[in-house]
């Protein structure tokens, strides 16, 4: 599997991770190493295979559409690296 | 009275009853001990004043006859776990001054038994890697051999307690994390079934393999912990409605009777020979004892490497959106605009392993690409489940090595990824299948400790439990510290 720099830059893009253009070649190869060893998923037999997402399938639980949590808009706000009145706060969208 | 010790859970446990030490100097101990070998860099946080606080409390419950074994025992939690108003990094710089306004459930679970937190315990950043070489705070050394890692993620726990500082750890397994640190410093290590333990507050890495856990010494300790932590919580989806059973009490089954498969992929190409015949021992004690041996295949096992490394990417880059410099985490200066916030903050704050992981799986979600790797991923996956299925129609536990290699030295596969991941090769197929597994001690190689794995079909923790009690009582590699000659 081979992944070149274009390639890596669209795919760091989608991630939204910053890529400068002199690390995408060492990362595009490293991407292209990894992937290969996905590769070899393509030897297995998988006719009437469904895939499994999940170890229990049948399992997961069902609960009442209910607000449990109380009020801590504070306390989560205090955590962003900026917020006022209640509102997170970012680089103007909209000139 | 500062010395290190092997000493676990239950011995403390009977001590503090007894009044031959109370909560409030056990704790100073281990609080001495953490200061004593910061060499090993096995925490990132120290919280002094509150586990003092944390101790006289428990002192008080002991006086009026507590009835939890971990009541005034210290412990370190993986600095994944979520704890109220202490920093919680997941080993990154993004979460590097990240305080939660709450407990995880696993921690208020050992909390509510009165168990001492000394520390948030050293880990590879959100919990990826094998050597706790991505760490942001650097690595955590080997208590065996300090030019070598304690393997990873987990590997602070690890360390913390193969040093003697605590009797316990927390930590947290999504592809051996648990299990393959436990082997590489000689402890004993708990991955319980997928969906056992609460996940609510553990910073997800991927969670359709995350599982919390325990470290400590002895299985024994391990039935203490996971009585704990074990049950249904209603905040997490994939907990379990399954009562939770007496571990503690199923420590005396005995190992008569039991089959025991051999898988023989495990002892593949990529196994050291000292390892191999550390396991190949240990697993002929067991059939002294009266289990009986029995050769098996997994024939996928092969591709549990391959599969593990689509699935898990693919789910870390989906769980690690969340980190956008927004509402929490590492923010970067001056952002010239929202897309300029999100790209700066996410290159500046997370590590080269975890860049690539989510580059990986940004590439295995993608159009075009999703049927290729990611479905296909799972449609393996699906074989490795029936492979451990089948295998359980016929056998009780699967036995092999945890890891392939002892603890390797510090930088020696840290520019390799792939190498890196080999690490995992036995490892990652239990945590695709859900299942539970243990790694406990089963002797050393040029002087580092070997570990063995053992693995039962879903919720059979209290089989794997008693299997390893068992075989602990007739051993004593899980004794043995590190200074005093393996």
């Amino acid at each position: 599997m081979s992944i070149d720099s274009d390639t890596a830059r669209r795919i760091a893009r989608l991630a939204r991770l910053g890529i400068g253009d002199a690390e995408l070649a060492s990362v595009a190869s490293e991407l292209g190493r990894v992937l290969g060893l996905a590769d070899r998923l393509a030897s297995a037999d998988l006719q009437g295979v469904e895939p499994l997402a999940h170890p229990h399938e049948q399992g997961l639980a069902w609960r009442p559409d209910r607000v449990t949590e109380t009020d801590r808009a504070d306390s989560l706000l205090a955590l962003a690296g900026e917020a006022r009145g209640g509102f997170y706060l970012v680089p103007k969208v909209i000139e | 009275m500062s010395t290190p010790s092997a000493e676990g859970i239950a011995h403390w446990a009977r001590a503090l009853r007894a009044r031959e030490i109370s909560a409030v100097e056990l704790t100073e101990r281990a609080l001495a001990a953490a200061l004593a070998q910061q060499g090993l860099n096995a925490l990132i946080s120290r919280v002094d004043e509150s586990a003092r606080a944390a101790a006289a409390g428990a002192d008080a419950v002991l006086a009026a006859g507590a009835e939890s074994a971990l009541c005034g025992i210290p412990l370190v939690h993986k600095d994944i776990f979520c704890t109220n108003a202490i920093r919680t990094t997941c080993g990154s710089r993004m979460l590097g001054e990240f305080v939660p306004p709450y407990d995880a459930a696993v921690v208020e679970r050992l909390a509510g038994a009165h168990a001492v937190t000394i520390g948030k315990a050293n880990m590879d950043e959100f919990a990826m890697g094998s050597s706790n070489e991505n760490s942001h705070f650097g690595p955590a050394r080997n208590p065996w051999d300090l030019t070598r890692v304690p393997g990873g993620s987990s590997g602070g726990s690890a360390a913390a307690v193969a040093a003697g500082i605590v009797p316990f750890a927390t930590g947290t397994d999504t592809g051996g994390s648990i299990r393959q640190p436990a082997a590489f410093c000689g402890i004993t290590g708990l991955k319980p079934t997928y969906g056992r333990v609460s996940r609510w507050g553990m910073i997800a890495f991927a969670s359709s393999l995350d599982c919390g856990g325990v470290l400590a010494r002895s299985a024994e300790d391990c039935a203490h912990v996971l009585g704990a932590i074990a049950g249904h919580d209603a905040r997490d989806a994939t907990s379990m409605q399954r009562p939770v059973e007496d571990y503690l009490r199923g420590l005396t089954a005995p190992v008569a009777g039991l089959r025991i498969g051999v898988a023989r992929e495990y002892f593949g190409a990529g196994v050291e020979d000292g390892v191999g015949a550390a396991v190949h021992e240990a697993l002929a004690a067991l059939k002294a004892k009266g289990a009986t041996l029995v050769d098996i295949s997994l024939s996928h096992a092969d591709l549990a490497i391959p599969a593990y490394y689509v699935i898990a990417p693919a789910e870390a880059s989906s769980n690690l959106a969340r980190y956008d410099g927004v509402r929490y985490g590492y923010r970067c200066a001056d952002p010239q605009s929202l897309d300029d916030l999100y790209t700066r903050s996410r290159a500046e704050g997370f590590g080269a392993e975890v860049k690539r992981r989510i580059l990986i799986g940004t590439y295995a979600l993608s159009a075009g690409y999703y049927d290729a790797y990611y479905l296909r991923a799972q449609r393996v996956r699906r074989l490795i489940a029936n492979d451990f299925a089948e295998a359980f129609k016929q056998v009780d536990l699967i036995a092999g090595p945890t890891a392939p290699t002892v603890a390797f030295k510090l930088g020696e596969k840290a520019s390799d990824p792939l190498a890196m991941y080999a690490a995992d090769v036995n490892t990652v197929a239990v945590n695709l299948a859900g299942l539970p597994a243990i790694s406990i001690p089963a002797g050393f190689s040029n002087g580092l400790p070997v570990g063995l794995q053992l693995i039962a079909p879903a919720f059979a923790e209290a089989r794997l439990l008693s299997a390893a009690h068992q075989f602990q009582q007739h051993t004593d590699w899980h004794l043995r510290m590190p200074g005093t000659g393996a």
